[in-house]
């Protein structure tokens, strides 16, 4: 009766998505093109060995982990400008609690922490509707105030052993923990995004709300979760520097948020929401750290490292940019 | 559905609607902007709970307060504006939110997109699961919302305005799927502010006019005077006719472009308007027809062929130098592209004669509300104030209201792109009405439009597009009929 409709994807359709997946997937040009740079002027400086790569991983674990959960929050098309200072708290939270009750209060104070301000967060963006960059931008200046007001700017020593073997003193055998950690982080966030429902409903939310709205999703409550898991994962990345530094210290993780949501941006997450490229964020996370590496094996001092490192951020978003 | 009351505060604005839905039936729903259509049709899905009255699907009373109410009980909606995620597959569009589980819990995107190729080949479409929505034509998309609601097992379909942004031949396909789905003994409420459409496609009407149902009947013992009698009221809808506005053949040409090509589908299109002529753009969609639009108002730039305004060469670099040598684009989407919904009917009016309303270098709130004023009463934008944001206003006011920013701005020449799309019958003779007034004023007017009556009601001359070329050029008079008009734009012609 009905006569088919013979719709096949058009060619130019076909072709401006080749050249879009191109652009998506920059970070990975970028990563190789600066690996290999790196590589060939700084071979001799010691770039290439395997206890520099090992170091890149664990100065970047902190950054991915986070970085993993930002990339939620931005597919979300929302953003968590607070989560450098959750960082810091947390590490000093989970500190003076290991110290004074021992290691499991001490874990579970370090979480409950980020859970609690990633709640605020949540529910001030979720029911009363304020912008997150606004409620986070507060949120940044509040936790940081916190951490160092509870800990009258002192750093917080960690003497409990399991506690730095934990997070990120340790290795097992040539592996260390905090690549551990990265691995696991990355795969989890990958399966949520890609294969779970949640991952659906955030991209749903980010992609259009209004059609989320109507498909039965309850967007209030995705934008609550992820600005949740985003601080329970910035405090998993403070209680890492702690465990790392063997001290919390309310300085940790500070500015951190900007290297994140650069990372996420770079590895191809749409700032506008609906694409969350969890791959692409762990090796935008990796390129910071290769450059931050690169730039002090290369002898330049700190403000010459930050000139380099904007100009090149600069450079990869606007050649990953969509038009 | 019997005696529906919907009040927003203490305004009803559905009066006791009855409405009974046959499964197997295409029930059309008319009416003009703001007789309750949309509200109606909310209330069915669930956006807006009712005020009093009771809704039955299949014998059985539901309460719908919730879109989850709504699908549960077997109504699915297609919406006007489509509500897809662009950035998803359509596989995983159809099943969001209901995502097919594998192993272990996680969501198995390989049986979607199975289920997906099912659905579609029932339907007799071919479309790619596997595609990212927005990959594909907008055609496509209203494939895949229908596709969604029926995984839904949606029982009563609703179609708000389907063929709105459909070319005749995807038309034609959307007619025979309705036809597959009536014969699944699917119940579809359709509707359209498009007469002929529903003469074609559906079996019974309603017809809304102030919140009451002022005809319920089958369509076939209808007349399309009769339907377009109950839904403007007495007033007559005469106004759709040609009218000789006494043209000089030897006015100045104001606009001529000669094989004009750009970097999209348009290829060589070549036109002349002289002042005091609204000249007509016809031709299917994709054929060209916007962006020469586009073109014209220097929002593209032309890789070959000239453009004379005014008999002057022009190569305009920006929008704002079309502007400046009086050239005013109404764009197609008033939403997207025409206004600022957020802001009020006063800032959008005088929002680009800005320069205009100063005093002493800083804006004058005397002569901002003088303006709007003058321009609401001139046109007649029914607004209670016209501070209150755009957003309230039904899409005929705020088709108005981009029309007379744009006059406003006293172009020369003015371009219109599907003026009157979304637009109930009356506004729309008086669109047509202030289109004429303002060539009669020597100025030059090229108007783009699908519906051909409008367009033969309004144009002096009309210029065929095909496939990015100009194709043919007809003088009012050389146009027998609508059908005549249609085959030539169908290339059907002998």
């Amino acid at each position: 009766m009905s006569s088919p409709t013979t719709v096949v994807r058009p060619s130019f359709a076909s072709r401006v998505v080749t050249r879009l997946d191109w652009r998506s997937n920059i970070i990975y040009i970028a990563f190789v093109v600066v690996f290999i740079l790196f590589a060939i002027f700084l071979g001799n400086d010691g770039f290439l060995s395997a206890n520099n790569m090992l170091n890149i991983v664990r100065q970047t674990a902190t950054i991915s982990i986070m970085a993993v959960a930002m990339t939620f929050v931005i597919a979300t098309a929302e953003i968590d400008l607070s989560v450098g200072s959750i960082a810091g708290l947390a590490s000093v939270i989970t500190a003076m609690a290991t110290t004074q009750f021992g290691l499991v209060p001490g874990i579970l104070a370090g979480l409950l922490a980020g859970a609690v301000i990633g709640a605020v967060n949540g529910g001030l963006v979720a029911l009363l509707k304020i912008p997150s960059f606004l409620v986070t931008l507060g949120m940044l200046g509040l936790a940081a105030g916190l951490a160092q007001w509870i800990t009258s700017s002192a750093p917080q020593p960690i003497t409990d052993r399991l506690y730095v073997m934990i997070f990120g003193g340790g290795d097992f055998g040539p592996v260390p923990g905090l690549l551990v950690w990265t691995i696991v982080a990355v795969a989890v966030g990958w399966l949520v995004m890609n294969r779970t429902g949640l991952g659906r409903k955030v991209l749903a939310t980010g992609g259009n709300p209004t059609a989320a709205a109507y498909t039965g999703i309850n967007t209030a409550r995705i934008k609550f979760t992820v600005l949740l898991i985003s601080g329970v994962a910035a405090a998993v990345a403070g209680m890492l520097y702690a465990g790392r530094l063997e001290s919390g210290r309310f300085q940790w993780g500070q500015g951190d948020e900007l290297t994140v949501i650069a990372a996420v941006i770079l590895g191809g997450t749409s700032l506008f929401g609906g694409r969350g490229a969890i791959i692409g964020t762990l090796f935008g996370s990796l390129f910071m750290g290769l450059i931050n590496n690169g730039l002090i094996l290369a002898g330049l001092d700190v403000a010459q490292q930050q000139v380099v490192r904007g100009a090149i951020i600069i450079a990869a978003v606007a050649l990953s940019r969509k038009k | 559905m019997r005696a529906i009351v919907k009040s927003f505060g203490p305004v009803a604005v559905l009066k006791s609607v009855d409405m009974d839905i046959v499964a197997g039936e295409v029930h059309a729903l008319a009416g003009e902007n703001g007789a309750g259509k949309s509200t109606l049709m909310k209330v069915l899905q669930g956006v807006h709970p009712i005020t009093s009255g009771t809704i039955a699907v299949n014998g059985e009373a539901v309460d719908i307060r919730n879109t989850a109410d709504a699908e549960k009980a077997g109504i699915g909606m297609v919406f006007q504006e489509f509500s897809l995620i662009p950035s998803m597959t359509v596989a995983q569009n159809i099943f969001l939110n209901r995502e097919i589980k594998g192993a272990g819990g996680l969501i198995d995107d390989r049986a979607a997109e199975r289920a997906a190729k099912e659905l579609f080949d029932g339907l007799g479409v071919h479309i790619d699961p596997r595609a990212r929505v927005e990959e594909l034509g907008t055609a496509y998309w209203q494939l895949v919302e229908i596709a969604k609601a029926l995984a839904k097992n949606a029982s009563v379909l609703v179609m708000d305005e389907p063929t709105a942004s459909l070319a005749k031949h995807e038309v034609e396909n959307l007619f025979n799927l309705i036809q597959t789905l009536k014969s699944r003994g699917i119940a579809i409420v359709y509707i359209s502010h498009r007469m002929d459409e529903i003469r074609r496609v559906a079996d019974r009407i309603t017809v809304l006019r102030d919140g009451r149902v002022v005809l319920a009947a089958p369509v076939a013992e209808l007349s399309a005077a009769g339907i377009i009698e109950a839904i403007i009221g007495r007033r007559l809808a005469s106004d759709l006719i040609y009218r000789d506005r006494g043209l000089t053949v030897d006015a100045p040409v104001l606009l001529a472009a000669e094989n004009i090509a750009s970097s999209t589908v348009l290829q060589s299109v070549s036109l002349t308007i002289r002042a005091g002529e609204i000249v007509g753009l016809a031709g299917l969609m994709g054929s060209g027809r916007t962006e020469f639009a586009r073109v014209v108002a220097g929002m593209d730039r032309p890789t070959k062929g000239t453009l004379n305004i005014d008999g002057k060469r022009m190569r305009f670099a920006t929008p704002l130098a079309a502007q400046n040598a009086g050239v005013a684009l109404i764009p197609e989407d008033r939403r997207e592209q025409g206004l600022v919904l957020e802001h009020s009917v006063s800032d959008n009016l005088t929002l680009p004669v800005l320069h205009r309303l100063k005093s002493k270098g800083l804006l004058s709130p005397r002569k901002l509300r003088e303006l709007t004023e003058h321009l609401v009463g001139r046109f007649a934008v029914k607004v209670a104030d016209p501070y209150s944001p755009m957003s309230q206003l039904s899409g005929g006011n705020q088709q108005k209201v981009v029309v007379a920013k744009w006059i406003n701005t006293e172009p020369r020449i003015l371009v219109m792109d599907e003026p009157t799309a979304g637009v109930d019958i009356g506004t729309k003779t008086e669109i047509l009405d202030i289109v004429r007034d303002f060539a009669s004023q020597g100025n030059a007017v090229l108007f783009i439009s699908s519906e051909l009556p409008e367009l033969l009601a309004v144009a002096d001359r009309i210029v065929v597009i095909r496939e990015g070329r100009s194709d043919s050029e007809l003088a009012r008079s050389d146009v027998q009929s609508e059908e005549h008009l249609q085959l030539i734009i169908q290339g059907e012609a002998a």
